[in-house]
C-alpha cells in the first residue's frame, strides 16, 4: 500500500507561493476567491465596454457581428458564474467561520478544492476566446447550441466549464451548509446567527438543489452535441422548450443565489453604521427563507412569450408578484433599521444605501415584467438588460462593494482612504445610472437586445450614446476602488480590531485575524453578542477554557494539502480532453485527466488528518 | 464515540454543534442534491414519454421478468449492506467482509443485467410472419406495413433501439445509464473499503463511519432504482398505470 495511494508527507508550514497552492486556511482561500473573481469581473467589464463602444452610435464597425455575439454571451456568463457568485463565495469563506466563532470550515481541504476547481472552470471559459468563444447567449437556448447551428468548440467550452464550475459550487455549498449547522460556537443558536451567515446558508441550500438541474440540462446538451442524442432535436420529436424549462428551473433560484448574499451584506452594514440593531431580525431571516422557497415557483416568467398558455402565464404572473412581498419586507426592514439611527456615512454605508435605492428600482421593473401581458412588450428588448443590471449591478455588485470596504480592515489589516472611497461611490452610483437607465428608454422604444448595431433612423442614437458615456464614469470609479484597495492593502494605516464599532464576532479578534481565528472559542449569549459584550450588558467573563476541550493544548490546525489542487488540475485536463476528444488517441486526454483526478481523490481521502510528526508528540 | 482525553482539534473530528458528524451531514446534503439530479432526468423522461416519432417503444423491448430479477438482486444487496454494517459494529470482521463482498457482487450482477439489457435493446430485431402476424405492437405493425406490402413471406427489422433512434432511446439510456454509473461507483467504493479493512485500525467497530456513509449512498441508489423501475418499466409496459 506504499505506492498507491501516493503517500507523500503533507506539507508542513509551506511558505511563499507553495503556501498559497497548498493552503486550506479559509481566510487565504477567501482572498484567493476574491482576487480571482475580481479579475474575472474586470474581464467581464472589458467585454461590456467593447459592446457599449460598438453600440455608441448607429452602424459602427468596432467589432463584427460574430464577435459581438461572443461578447454578450461571455459577458453574461462571466459576470454571473465567474464574478458575482465567487465574489459572494469569497465573503462566505472569509467571514462565515469568523461570524459563527469557528476556527475553520468543516472541510478545509474540500474548501481548497472548491477554489481550485472554480479557477479551472474560469480559466477554461476565458481561454475559449482563443478559437472562438460561445455565442448562444448566456442562457444558451436550444437549438442555437446544436451542432448544426454551432459547430465550433465555443459551446463545448461553455458546457464543460459550467459543469466544472458546478462541481466547485456544489462542493463549497455542502461545506458551508455543514459548517453553519455544525460549527457554531457554544450559544450561537440559529436565531443568533448574523444575517450574512443566514443568507449564505439559504444560498447554499438553494445551490445544492438548483445546480443539479442545470447539470442535467448540460449533460443532455452534451449528449446531443457529441453523440447525436435527440433531447433537443426537433426533427426526432425533441422539444427546445424543455431546455428553457430546465435552464430556468435552475436559473431563477440562481437569481436568488446571486442576490441573497448581497442582502446579507447589506443587513450587516446598515445596523453597524446606524448604531441600531437590525429592525425585525426574525422577519428578515424569514423573508429570506420565503424568497428562497418561492424562487422555485416563478421560473416560467422568463418564458411568457413561449406560448405556455393563458393559465400558465397567469399563475406565474401571480407567483412572481407574490415574491415581491418578502423582498419588500426586507426593504422596509432596512429602512426601519436606519430610521432614527445615528448614521455615519462611511464608504460601506454609502454603498449599502445605494444598494437599497438601485435594487428597489430593479425590483420595480421586475414587477413590471411580472405582468405577462406587459412582459410581452418587453421580451427581448433592452428593457430586460436594464432590469437585470439594476438588480445585479445596482443590487449585487453594490452590496459586494459595500462588503469589500466594510470588511477591508478585517481581511487586510489596514484602513482604506475614506475620502477616495466616497468619491468612488459617487462615480459608480452616477455611472451606473447613466449607463443603465437609458436602456429602459430604448427598450420601451423597441430596441432589441443582442443586436450588434442599429440603423440611424430608429431614434435610439442619443440614449445609446449616453449609456456608452456612462461606462467611462464607471471605469474611473472602479479604477479608484482598485487603487484604494490595492495601495492601502500594502501601505495603509494598520487597522484596529473593531474600527466600525461593529456588532458581530469577526470584529472581536485582531485585524487581520490570526491563523487560528479565535484564541478561545467565544461563548455567545445573545444576538449581536459582540455589541452586547462591549456594552457590558450580558457580558460575563469568558471561562479560561473554550467550549471545545482545547485546554492545556496549543491550537492544532489541519495541515495544508497537495491533493485538492491535484484533483482540480485533473478535472481541468479532463475537461480539455472532453472538448478536444479526437486529439491523437480519441478520449485519451480525458482519461488521463480523470485518472489524475481519481488519484487525487483517493490520496486525499486516505491522507492522514494530521501530520505524523505532530501526532507523535502526544 | 467516547473521547477520553481531549483530542487535538483537527477539522473533521472535533466536537460539533449538533452532535452529528460533519461527514454524515455532508452525505445527506449530497443525497438531497442527487435527488434533484435524478429528479431532472426522470422529469425529462416523463416529458418525452409517448412523444417518440418511431419505435421501438417500451412495449417492444422491455422484458419485465428479467428486469424484475435484477431489481430483486439490487434490493437484496441493500439488505446485505445492512448485514455488513451490523457485523462490523459487532466486531465480526469476517462477517463484515463476507457481506461486503456479497453486496458488491450483487451490485455487479445488477450491472451485468444492465449491460445485457442495453445490448439486447440495441440489437433488438423483429421478424414478422406476413401470413399470420398475430397481435402486433404499433412498431411491429409499422414494420409489417413496410415489409409485407409486396407479397414477401417475412418482414424484419434490425434497427434496434439506440440512444439516437428516438426520444425513448435517448431518455431511457441516459436515465438508466446514470443510475448504472452510480451503482458502479458504489461498487468501487465498497471494494475500496473492503481492501482498507485489511489495514490495521482503519475500519473498526468504533471507526465505522466510512462504511456507514457508503451504506447510505448504496441505499439511496437502490431507492432511486425503485422509482426508475416503476416509472420507466412498469408504467411503460402496463398501459393501465
Amino acid at each position: 500500500m506504499s505506492t498507491f495511494p501516493i503517500s507523500i508527507p503533507r506539507p508542513v508550514h509551506p511558505t511563499g507561493i507553495w503556501g498559497w497552492f497548498t493552503t486550506i486556511d479559509h481566510k487565504r482561500i477567501g482572498i484567493l476567491y476574491g482576487v480571482t473573481a475580481f479579475i474575472m469581473f474586470l474581464s467581464g467589464g472589458i467585454e461590456a465596454t467593447l459592446m457599449r463602444l460598438q453600440l455608441a452610435g448607429p452602424e459602427l464597425d468596432i467589432v463584427s457581428a460574430a464577435v459581438y455575439n461572443q461578447l454578450f454571451t461571455m459577458h453574461g456568463t462571466t459576470m454571473i458564474f465567474l464574478a458575482i457568485m465567487p465574489l459572494s463565495a469569497a465573503f462566505f469563506n472569509f467571514i462565515i467561520p469568523l461570524q459563527i466563532g469557528a476556527r475553520d470550515v468543516a472541510f478545509p481541504r474540500l474548501n481548497a478544492f472548491s477554489y481550485w476547481t472554480f479557477l479551472a472552470g474560469a480559466l477554461m471559459l476565458k481561454l475559449s476566446w482563443i478559437g472562438g468563444a460561445t455565442d448562444a447567449g448566456w442562457f444558451g437556448y436550444a437549438p442555437l447550441t446544436s451542432v448544426a447551428q454551432n459547430p465550433g468548440t465555443g459551446i463545448d467550452f461553455w458546457i464543460i466549464s459550467l459543469q466544472i464550475l458546478g462541481i466547485a459550487s456544489l462542493a463549497a455549498s455542502f461545506n458551508f451548509i455543514v459548517t453553519i449547522i455544525n460549527m457554531r460556537a457554544p450559544g450561537m443558536t440559529m436565531m443568533r446567527l448574523p444575517l450574512f451567515t443566514w443568507m449564505s446558508f439559504i444560498t447554499a441550500i438553494l445551490l445544492v438543489l438548483a445546480f443539479p438541474v442545470i447539470t442535467v440540462a448540460l449533460i443532455e446538451l452534451t449528449f446531443d452535441r457529441y453523440f447525436m442524442f435527440n433531447f433537443f432535436n426537433v426533427a426526432n420529436g425533441g422539444s427546445v422548450v424543455l431546455w428553457q424549462h430546465l435552464f430556468w428551473v435552475f436559473g431563477h433560484p440562481e437569481v436568488y443565489i446571486l442576490i441573497l448574499p448581497a442582502m446579507g451584506i447589506v443587513s450587516e452594514v446598515l445596523p453597524v453604521f446606524s448604531k441600531k440593531p437590525l429592525f425585525g431580525y426574525k422577519t428578515v431571516v424569514l423573508a429570506g427563507a420565503i424568497i428562497a422557497f418561492m424562487g422555485w415557483m416563478v421560473w416560467s416568467h422568463h418564458m411568457f412569450t413561449v406560448g405556455l398558455g393563458a393559465v400558465a402565464n397567469a399563475v406565474f404572473t401571480v407567483t412572481t408578484m407574490l415574491i415581491a412581498v418578502p423582498t419588500g419586507i426586507k426593504v422596509f426592514n432596512w429602512i426601519g433599521t436606519i430610521w432614527g439611527g445615528s448614521i455615519r456615512f462611511n464608504t460601506p454605508m454609502l454603498y449599502s444605501l445605494g444598494f437599497i435605492a438601485m435594487f428597489l428600482l430593479g425590483g420595480i421593473s421586475g414587477v413590471m415584467h411580472a405582468v405577462s401581458a406587459h412582459d410581452a412588450q418587453q421580451q427581448d428588448t433592452y428593457f430586460v438588460p436594464a432590469h437585470i443590471h439594476y438588480v445585479l449591478f445596482g443590487g449585487a455588485i453594490m452590496a459586494i462593494l459595500s462588503g469589500i470596504f466594510y470588511w477591508f480592515p478585517k481581511y487586510s489589516g489596514k484602513m482604506f482612504n475614506e475620502r477616495q472611497g466616497k468619491i468612488s461611490f459617487w462615480l459608480i452610483m452616477i455611472g451606473q445610472n447613466v449607463t443603465f437607465f437609458p436602456m429602459h428608454f430604448v427598450g420601451l422604444d423597441g430596441m432589441p437586445r443582442r443586436i450588434y448595431t442599429y440603423a440611424d433612423n430608429m431614434g435610439w442614437n442619443f440614449w445609446n450614446g449616453v449609456a456608452t458615456a456612462g461606462v467611462f464614469i464607471l471605469i474611473i470609479g472602479f479604477l479608484l476602488v482598485m487603487d484604494n484597495i490595492g495601495r492601502h492593502w500594502k501601505n495603509g494605516e494598520p487597522a484596529p480590531a473593531d474600527p466600525w464599532d461593529a456588532r458581530t464576532l469577526e470584529w472581536s479578534i485582531p485585524s487581520p485575524p490570526p491563523e487560528y481565528n479565535f484564541e478561545e472559542i467565544p461563548i455567545v449569549r445573545s444576538l449581536d453578542d459582540w455589541w452586547e459584550t462591549k456594552q457590558g450588558g450580558a457580558y460575563k467573563e469568558v471561562p479560561a477554557s473554550g467550549g471545545l476541550g482545547d485546554e492545556g493544548h496549543e491550537i492544532h490546525l489541519p495541515q495544508p494539502s497537495y491533493w485538492p489542487i491535484v484533483t482540480a488540475v485533473g478535472l481541468f485536463i479532463a475537461a480539455y480532453g472532453v472538448v478536444f476528444n479526437d486529439l491523437l488517441i480519441p478520449w485519451a486526454l480525458a482519461a488521463v485527466g480523470l485518472t489524475i483526478g481519481f488519484i487525487g481523490v483517493y490520496s486525499w481521502s486516505l491522507e492522514p488528518v494530521n501530520d505524523p510528526e505532530e501526532d507523535s508528540t502526544h | 464515540m467516547a473521547q477520553e482525553h481531549a483530542a487535538p482539534i483537527h477539522g473533521e473530528d472535533e466536537g460539533t454543534t449538533t452532535g452529528l458528524n460533519h461527514r454524515k451531514m455532508l452525505m445527506w446534503a449530497f443525497l438531497g442534491s442527487d435527488c434533484m439530479f435524478f429528479g431532472s432526468l426522470i422529469a425529462t423522461y416523463l416529458v418525452y414519454q409517448g412523444k417518440s416519432l418511431e419505435g421501438p417503444l417500451p412495449i417492444d423491448v422491455f422484458d419485465i421478468p428479467v428486469t424484475s430479477i435484477s431489481t430483486f438482486v439490487l434490493l437484496m444487496s441493500s439488505m446485505s449492506m445492512v448485514l455488513a454494517y451490523s457485523a462490523l459494529t459487532k466486531n465480526n470482521m469476517k462477517g463484515f467482509r463476507i457481506w461486503m463482498i456479497s453486496t458488491a457482487i450483487m451490485g455487479a450482477t445488477f450491472i451485468g443485467f444492465q449491460v445485457y439489457e442495453f445490448s439486447s435493446f440495441a440489437n433488438h430485431h423483429v421478424e414478422i410472419d406476413c401470413v399470420s402476424p398475430g397481435e402486433l405492437t404499433k412498431y411491429e405493425q409499422h414494420i409489417f406495413d413496410d415489409g409485407c406490402s409486396s407479397g414477401e413471406a417475412h418482414a424484419e427489422s434490425h434497427e434496434g433501439l439506440k440512444p439516437q433512434t428516438n426520444l425513448f432511446g435517448t431518455t431511457f439510456y441516459t436515465l438508466t445509464g446514470f443510475h448504472g454509473a452510480h451503482v458502479t461507483l458504489g461498487i468501487v467504493w465498497l471494494l475500496s473499503l473492503l481492501l482498507l479493512s485489511f489495514k490495521k485500525g482503519v475500519i473498526t467497530p468504533e471507526k465505522n463511519l466510512d462504511v456507514d456513509l457508503a451504506a447510505l449512498y448504496w441505499h439511496f441508489v437502490d431507492v432511486v432504482w425503485i422509482v426508475i423501475f416503476t416509472v420507466v418499466y412498469l408504467f411503460g409496459v402496463f398501459p393501465g398505470f
